[in-house]
């Protein structure tokens, strides 16, 4: 089940109407949106429109700011990000690598894809501080290299230019954030014996078997992505706060009924960060359930879960082995997952299923 | 269906005018009557708490009746009370039907307890009956007249021939175990029940709550009725007649005469379960039949707990299928009876058993 071969790879293939290189290894192609297509110039555009700091209420915040390439575009050690003024959220900060394939955006999929994403932080106080998107706009209107590329990308400029078009190009270029090759690819899809260790291989046999792991960390014959793109209760966070969620649910949906803003209410309030997918679906069965991310360069991005409370990756594996809490004394919040139970894993085992997840990383990430 | 449309805008609208609904709209019915008489309920049932020994008991039911508690508790608007269809107790120790109680003494609503065989033939009730009240009883509420029978009973000899309790509460809890005996009503309770049912009008509509499906399903495995005919008997002049039960934990619907019947799935394992359940020790009871079914991941799976809603006599059952989609199985007035609102295509049907 070892594929493909290496001489595919070397293949482009034509999507969106330019040519685009193949997908690393262990990967699949990029969904690129119809309405979206790839270009070099929007590319760049976007790649200037990540790093701007002026796109916040202190002229400090880019979007690179908690997504910085070289910590694999994530803001680690951080437990939960920084935004203006030295003001915290309520999560550990996502990895663009990969969010390319993801089917929905932040940890709660309260967006449904990059496009939509990217509004969010300029505007929510924890973060670009912004009250509205007004003084990007303003920015992209009046700079000369904004004007000039937005016409050359668009053919749009003064009032033309959107948020539409500022986020497109900015999804544009974190659709180019893909990565795979990882030891485990070269292994797993590469026939290359040598790439993995013995106790990364004892590790993978634990992941599909034992560790349970691989129902909702997903790879697939020709590809692995390491996420279902599913919503699940896993005993982060909530299993603190278990007691609290009837008036704590009650008086969320009141406030949003009453016009309350998801976005800000969950990065802004810890308690109502833990009630995850139900503050998106309002659906009782979704309480404190969270998008299972991508595992691929997870040994550059700790601290992990949503709320960055797991320090290291052992200290997940014992998460799920004590079969969804961080300590043998916590209690197990009733809306638990039913995938989540104890595992029964040895030291050993915990120890190599770190091993694994260490081989996961990426070469253009991996730390000399 | 015009009245459909009409009734989930008012309530769309209402719930947004208010706290904001906690109860997923595809989980709301139509309603036909007068709006006011309309009400929900839950029912919660086969949870079947396992003792193993000292102050443990097997995690996997315990996180099922956790989860049905915690999540009938956020029901916006709130149910008026909930049903308990029995199986608290996997082998009806004291133990497990304490922790049940436990477990089940969160719950922000009045409930009403049917007594399964789990819970019964270790002492034939008696525990049980002394925590909770009597075996069988009726109540009215908003116009409907609600039954709640003890449909586990069998023969007085079976009961009698097993040299201890624990060994006949051994074999009545083995689904497949030829060595049982078929559940019944039984004769004096039936006689209860026509005298109950003498002094109520015959359009009242009538809600039964039972263990077994007071039908004859499959014998081996008693979901069966000894005495279902004398039961239809008593029940047969009134005009809606609706049975709720457990026992089966799975989703099972039919219609025979008057009588619409609602299975309710379990909050502990569903039925069939896969021989390839086998990981660490699981406490999953041991079945000789073997089952086509896939090992579910999620140990959740096709287990739960539904919220009725009753209009105009009648009962739509919603299941709360946890990483699945939800199903609605509601009375058909046209066809005149239950009806998956989803799984209607006709070559998919098993034609319904129309005998006893």
């Amino acid at each position: 089940m070892k594929k493909p071969s290496l001489g595919l790879l070397a293949l482009t293939v034509v999507l969106g109407g330019i040519v685009q290189a193949a997908p690393p290894l262990g990967l699949p192609p990029v969904p690129i949106p119809a309405d979206n297509p790839q270009t070099p110039a929007k590319v760049a555009l976007g790649e200037k429109l990540f790093h701007d700091k002026r796109f916040s209420s202190t002229g400090e915040i880019a979007c690179a700011n908690c997504h910085e390439a070289a910590k694999a575009f994530t803001d680690s050690p951080k437990q939960v990000s920084t935004g203006v003024q030295g003001l915290t959220g309520t999560r550990n900060a996502p990895t663009v690598v990969n969010a390319a394939y993801m089917e929905s955006m932040f940890w709660d999929g309260r967006e449904p894809d990059l496009e939509h994403q990217s509004l969010q932080p300029f505007v929510n106080p924890v973060e670009g501080g912004l009250a509205d998107h007004g003084p990007i706009l303003e920015i992209v209107r009046s700079d000369p290299d904004y004007v000039a590329a937005f016409e050359e990308v668009f053919g749009k400029t003064g009032e033309a230019i959107t948020m539409e078009e500022v986020s497109k190009a900015i999804a544009s270029f974190e659709r180019t954030i893909v990565a795979g090759n990882s030891p485990f690819d070269r292994w797993h899809f590469g026939d290359d014996e040598a790439a993995m260790s013995e106790q990364q291989k004892r590790g993978f046999d634990i992941f599909m078997t034992k560790g349970r792991c691989v129902s909702c960390h997903t790879i697939e014959q020709t590809h692995a992505l390491f996420t279902d793109s599913e919503f699940h209760n896993v005993g982060v966070g909530i299993n603190q706060i278990q007691d609290e969620v009837p008036p704590l649910a009650q008086a969320f949906l009141k406030a949003k009924a009453e016009g309350a803003n998801v976005d800000k209410s969950v990065l802004t309030d810890p308690k109502v960060s833990e009630l995850g997918r139900f503050a998106v679906t309002d659906d009782l069965s979704t309480v404190g359930a969270i998008k299972t991310p991508t595992l691929r360069n997870v040994a550059e991005t700790a601290p992990y879960m949503h709320d960055g409370s797991l320090e290291t990756l052992r200290d997940v594996v014992v998460h799920y082995n004590l079969g969804g809490k961080s300590e043998e004394s916590q209690r197990v919040n009733p809306y638990l997952s039913g995938g989540i139970r104890p595992l029964d894993l040895s030291e050993q085992e915990i120890d190599d299923l770190v091993a694994f997840m260490e081989a996961l990383t990426s070469p253009e990430y991996a730390k000399p | 269906m015009t009245h459909s449309t009409s009734r989930r805008n008012f309530l769309k609208g209402a719930g947004t005018l208010t706290a904001g609904s906690l109860l997923p709209m595809s989980l709301i019915e139509l309603a036909f009557a007068d709006i006011s008489e309309n009400f929900t309920f839950a029912y919660i049932s086969d949870s079947h708490i396992q003792h193993i020994k000292g102050r443990e008991f097997v995690r996997n039911w315990d996180q099922g009746l956790k989860r049905a508690v915690a999540e009938t508790n956020l029901l916006n608007p709130k149910p008026d009370f909930v049903l308990y269809g029995g199986d608290i107790a996997q082998l009806g120790t004291k133990p497990e039907i304490d922790h049940g109680l436990e477990l089940l003494s969160p719950l922000r609503y009045k409930v009403y307890y049917a007594l399964g065989e789990h819970d019964y033939y270790l002492d034939l009730g008696e525990y049980w009956e002394r925590e909770i009240g009597p075996q069988y009883y009726s109540f009215d509420h908003k116009g409907v007249h609600f039954v709640v029978l003890n449909s586990i009973l069998t023969y007085e000899d079976w009961i009698k021939k097993w040299p201890t309790a624990e060994e006949r509460m051994a074999v009545m809890a083995g689904l497949d175990n030829p060595k049982g005996s078929p559940f019944m009503v039984g004769e004096a309770q039936r006689e209860w029940l026509r005298k109950d049912l003498e002094k109520v009008n015959p359009y009242r509509p009538i809600v039964v709550l039972s263990h077994s499906p007071l039908q004859k399903l499959f014998r081996n495995w008693n979901f069966w009725t000894e005495d279902a005919e004398e039961i239809r008997q008593i029940l047969h002049r009134f005009h809606k007649v609706t049975v709720i039960y457990g026992h089966v934990h799975q989703i099972q619907y039919n219609q025979i005469g008057n009588t619409s019947f609602h299975a309710a799935m379990a909050t502990a394992w569903p039925w069939p379960y896969p021989s390839s359940y086998a990981q660490a020790q699981n406490y999953m009871p041991k079945l000789t039949v073997p089952m086509n079914r896939a090992d579910p991941f999620f140990e959740r799976d096709a287990t739960g707990w539904q919220l009725i809603n009753i209009h105009s006599g009648n009962v739509d059952m919603h299941y709360t299928l946890y990483d699945n989609t939800n199903r609605v199985v509601a009375f058909n007035e046209r066809s005149g009876r239950p009806l998956d609102l989803a799984y209607q295509a006709s070559a998919n049907q098993i034609p319904p058993q129309k005998h006893f």
